[in-house]
């Protein structure tokens, strides 16, 4: 057993620090192409467009069916070997990539049953006003969705916020690259990826924070 | 001129309209009685293709619809030429009551945030609801909210307002408040069709007023006929017993 290495941590906290807005960054962009996906997907799922129908119902259960390590690695090592204009793809592309891919075939499903939960009230109004289908989901049913839908997303979110750890793996200098770099020339693991651990963890608490500012604004609809 | 010649409608093997014929003219104002279960609020949920009718022709103004035969426009077009009132309000839950009405005029008539505020404001004050503008429906009464939606339907210049039953979900201290709207609607003669149990209502407001059974207009008359003598029997029973 030996002593914690405390000012080696906080020296090392301010240059990982410095990698925290590419975590962000990766998971940010993730998130919003992959709820304009989900959303698409789930608006799809529930009126059945022929044909298309079978298409997303084959690209959730592949992309909830599979690691999301696995692919990663499919996008990164293996797509390229197959699609020439693809070998100049870089691992944080790859990354976004592929965590809007896994995680927009998750969030699709929680927006399809937030969907459904939608009162048909709320639809027939919709449709009496001459509203089309589309404009009946954008301004009617998604936003009432969404309220439903939200603190399912927001973990998600926080899910995809860790999974970036993941493009370490595809040689992206990330946080957790980082952290395995400083370590491997320190030998002081623990005290490398305890900082790491503590930094995704104040990460996901400033989330959650978050989650109950925009559940409050949601709610403000249904408050008596 | 609204027509409509021949409406049928089944819920599977049940029919539910059968093969009912009816024309309004420009401002009047036809109530709908009968039994529950006899296809009352299926004729009107018809009319604008909330329930798709089996076969018939509805016509609407400029347009006539061959039910069996809808497209897609000729279903935009009837919900376009008639306003609905539901009996649940069914106010769109994440707008305000303003919202509420300028929604359809903007995204639905295309008319710009300005306009369609105003329009709102002179709706919001007819129904006498300027205090509660920006209310949401959660936190408005339910003669309130029905009310609003009354509101919603008029702002649409429609040349039919459909009310399926529009004050039997209120309580009994809401009810006469729906009823007056319902009346200075009735005498700006602005069309409508109104299913509804309220029999004196219908006597006061009514320029003709529908007995239906089983599916088909049984009878039909200037409310003192159908009310004060009527000659089917079976209105006569169903009027016993709604007193």
């Amino acid at each position: 057993m030996r002593a914690l290495d405390v000012d080696y941590m906080l020296g090392l906290l301010p240059i990982l620090l410095g990698y925290v807005p590419l975590t962000l960054f990766m998971a940010v962009v993730g998130m919003a192409f992959a709820l304009v996906l989900a959303a698409l997907m789930a608006v799809e799922r529930v009126v059945r467009i022929p044909v298309l129908d079978i298409f997303v119902r084959l690209f959730i259960s592949f992309f909830r069916g599979t690691p999301l390590l696995v692919q990663l690695f499919l996008f990164y090592f293996g797509l390229p070997q197959m699609l020439s204009f693809l070998t100049t793809i870089n691992g944080v592309t790859a990354t976004i990539m592929g965590l809007t891919l896994h995680f927009s075939a998750y969030m699709a499903e929680s927006i399809r049953a937030a969907i459904l939960g939608v009162d048909r009230a709320q639809w027939e109004a919709s449709l009496a006003v001459g509203m089309t289908q589309a404009q009946m989901m954008r301004r009617i049913i998604l936003p009432q969705a969404a309220r439903v839908a939200a603190p399912t997303l927001v973990n998600y979110f926080i899910d995809m916020v860790k999974s970036t750890s993941l493009a370490f793996t595809l040689g992206v200098t990330e946080l957790m690259g980082a952290a395995q770099k400083e370590a491997a020339g320190s030998f002081l693991y623990f005290e490398a990826f305890l900082v790491v651990a503590t930094i995704y963890w104040i990460m996901v608490e400033a989330l959650s924070f978050g989650q109950r500012r925009l559940e409050t604004f949601l709610n403000k609809a249904h408050a008596r | 001129m609204i027509s409509v010649q021949n409406l049928n409608k089944s819920f599977g093997a049940t029919p539910v309209l059968q093969d009912i014929s009816l024309d309004i003219q420009p401002g009047e104002r036809v109530v709908v009685i009968g039994p529950s279960g006899t296809g009352k609020s299926t004729l009107l949920r018809c009319l604008n293709f909330l329930d798709t009718p089996d076969s018939g022709k509805i016509t609407i103004g400029d347009l006539s619809v061959d039910a069996a035969h809808a497209s897609r426009a000729d279903i935009l077009g009837l919900r376009r030429r008639t306003g609905f009132v539901f009996q649940n309000y069914a106010l769109f839950a994440n707008k305000t009551a303003r919202q509420n009405i300028t929604e359809a005029l903007v995204t639905v008539k295309g008319m710009s945030r300005a306009d369609a505020d105003a329009r709102a404001d002179t709706i919001l004050r007819e129904t006498g609801l300027e205090a509660r503008a920006d209310a949401y429906p959660a936190s408005l009464s339910g003669g309130q909210q029905q009310r609003v939606g009354i509101g919603r339907a008029m702002a649409l210049d429609a040349e039919l307002l459909l009310f399926d039953e529009p004050t039997s979900a209120l309580d009994p201290e809401w009810v006469g408040e729906v009823l007056d709207l319902m009346r200075k609607l009735a005498e700006s003669r602005q069309t409508m069709l109104i299913v509804t149990h309220e029999m004196q209502f219908a006597r006061e407001i009514a320029d003709r007023i529908l007995f239906m059974d089983d599916g088909r207009i049984a009878e039909e008359g200037p409310p003192a006929d159908l009310l004060d003598t009527p000659r089917d029997p079976r209105t006569r029973a169903f009027l016993r017993r709604v007193g």
